[in-house]
């Protein structure tokens, strides 16, 4: 019957398993991994839903500049100052934009930016989602003939996982811009010669994989919002759930990418 | 009640074509909870039916059955002529466009203007031009008297304008099936027999064929050509408003008093 395979899995037609944490950890895997498979599926699958998938860019990416921005010029001008300490009791005060640049570049600037979007994104993705669930605005959507995964879920992953990079891009050059100022505080260091030292620092094995990880980690941040979502089934209570779950598991998520990452970056480079 | 005497529910409507729609020995349960236990309907082409019965008797889950929101453990459902549960994707899609659902909450979409809310179930219509579709949407609009509401959001909406602009938007497709999941819910006894009137106008224009869920009974005596009462999952009877408000089971009378 062609109708199954589109509904959720339902915990509640279920008979009582012998251990149900066992079984509510396995299943929620479960469904992730169909849900995900979904999402490969739809996203290669016409019809395209180009201008909600243009609309939910705007709104993940665009609206979430000024966050990340401020964030990102905070986390560069913090690193700097705590930084410059012991590097001066070394004698190495001269290579603090290189570690400045290395830190920012390699791992805190995506890892920091990820984490702010799925306390932002995440979170609205999820609750977002659930409200609708509630309210039965994705059952509307689905009698009206409209496919609501196209439409709702395919869109926001995939501008999470295309704007994700680009805020990353941006986090790092304004935290960057946070560092030069900081080094100028007790410095002396021209833009000019900062920005050299820091491309002079860096190498394609410190920019290449730190940007690649970013897709995942927006993707991640996308999916979990939009399962936590798409799949509340406890009223408004459900809401505040799923938008707190969809938080603590894609940044529980971030964590776990990024040391699989690191670990492939290490043996690879 | 086991499937034999379940059949004796057959409810038919005589004198008519093929129907409109038939539900035919429907099991539904939830875990160890069994809502739908043999249930059979039979809806006329241009007949409003209103289903009648206490909360959890499972009058939400019959209408979302029929258009393949939740899928029944057992039993058929054919809607003009198509059997929903043995339908790929596509027809089904292509078939709810015929089926009109008037949610409990309207369900209107929060982000999105009446306007684009009555646009949206055009939005995979290539054959229309963006002038004919905006032609669709102020006539829908206007058959329900809210014209004037078009760029304004649901939340500036009260209620009754509400399911009002829900009704609109299920109209915009031109359905041939009308399912109102409670539509008088929540409102005050004008509005409600404003929304009965409401029911009756779209049978009119449209030539629908109605299944009615509500509490309301004086709203049902403005709509219902027949009303069903349910009980523990199955029809308890079935009749006019006037037999069943003379009916013998005390159970049934408790409904009109």
């Amino acid at each position: 019957m062609d109708l199954a395979k589109n509904k959720r899995p339902s915990p509640q037609e279920e008979s009582e398993p012998l251990f149900p944490s066992l079984y509510n950890f396995f299943s929620a895997i479960t469904a992730l991994t169909l849900f995900t498979g979904r999402y490969f599926k739809s996203v290669l699958l016409p019809p395209f839903e180009f201008n909600e998938l243009v609309r939910q860019s705007f709104l993940i990416g665009y609206k979430s500049f000024p966050l990340v921005g401020i964030t990102g010029f905070i986390m560069g001008l913090v690193l700097t100052i705590q930084s410059r300490p012991t590097l001066a009791e070394f004698g190495a005060e001269s290579w603090l934009p290189a570690m400045v640049a290395v830190s920012i570049i390699r791992e805190i600037g995506p890892v920091i930016t990820a984490l702010i979007c799925a306390g932002k994104v995440g979170s609205g993705i999820g609750a977002e989602l659930a409200s609708m669930r509630v309210t039965e605005q994705i059952d509307a959507m689905e009698v009206s003939g409209i496919n609501p995964f196209k439409y709702i879920v395919v869109t926001r992953i995939l501008a999470c996982t295309l704007m994700l990079p680009i805020l990353v891009v941006f986090s790092d050059v304004i935290a960057l811009l946070g560092s030069f100022l900081a080094v100028n505080i007790n410095g002396d260091v021209t833009f000019t010669l900062y920005f050299s030292q820091v491309i002079d620092s860096l190498a394609f094995s410190d920019v290449f994989p730190a940007f690649v990880k970013t897709f995942f980690f927006g993707f991640a941040i996308g999916l979990i919002g939009c399962f936590k979502g798409y799949y509340t089934d406890k009223g408004t209570e459900g809401v505040g759930l799923a938008a707190n779950s969809a938080v603590v598991l894609s940044s529980l998520l971030i964590f776990i990418m990024d040391m699989i990452a690191v670990q492939i970056t290490d043996l690879l480079y | 009640m086991d499937k034999n005497s379940s059949n004796s529910n057959v409810i038919e409507k005589p004198g008519k074509d093929e129907p409109a729609l038939q539900i035919v020995n429907i099991h539904k349960s939830f875990k160890h909870n069994s809502i739908l236990k043999g249930l059979n309907i039979t809806l006329g082409r241009g007949e409003n039916l209103v289903v009648l019965g206490k909360s959890g008797t499972g009058k939400s889950v019959t209408i979302k059955c029929i258009v393949g929101l939740i899928i029944p453990d057992e039993g058929n459902i054919t809607v003009l002529g198509k059997n929903i549960l043995r339908l790929k994707d596509k027809e089904l899609n292509e078939l709810r466009k015929k089926i009109g659902f008037l949610f409990q909450s309207a369900a209107l979409y929060d982000s999105m203007t009446v306007r684009e809310n009555l646009n949206f179930p055009l939005r995979t219509n290539k054959s229309l031009s963006e002038d004919e579709k905006e032609e669709l949407v102020r006539e829908a609009l206007e058959n329900v008297g809210l014209l004037d509401a078009i760029d304004k959001m649901p939340s500036e909406l009260s209620g009754g304008m509400r399911k009002r602009v829900g009704l609109a938007r299920t109209l915009i497709l031109k359905p041939q099936i009308m399912l109102y999941d409670e539509p008088t819910n929540g409102l005050d006894p004008i509005t409600s027999k404003e929304i009965g009137n409401l029911i009756n106008d779209v049978k009119e224009k449209y030539h629908t064929s109605s299944i009615i869920i509500t509490h309301d009974i004086a709203c049902a005596k403005i709509i219902a050509d027949r009303i069903i009462v349910l009980k523990d999952g199955v029809c308890l009877t079935e009749g006019t408003y006037e037999e069943l408000e003379n009916s013998d089971n005390l159970e049934v009378r408790a409904y009109f008093e």
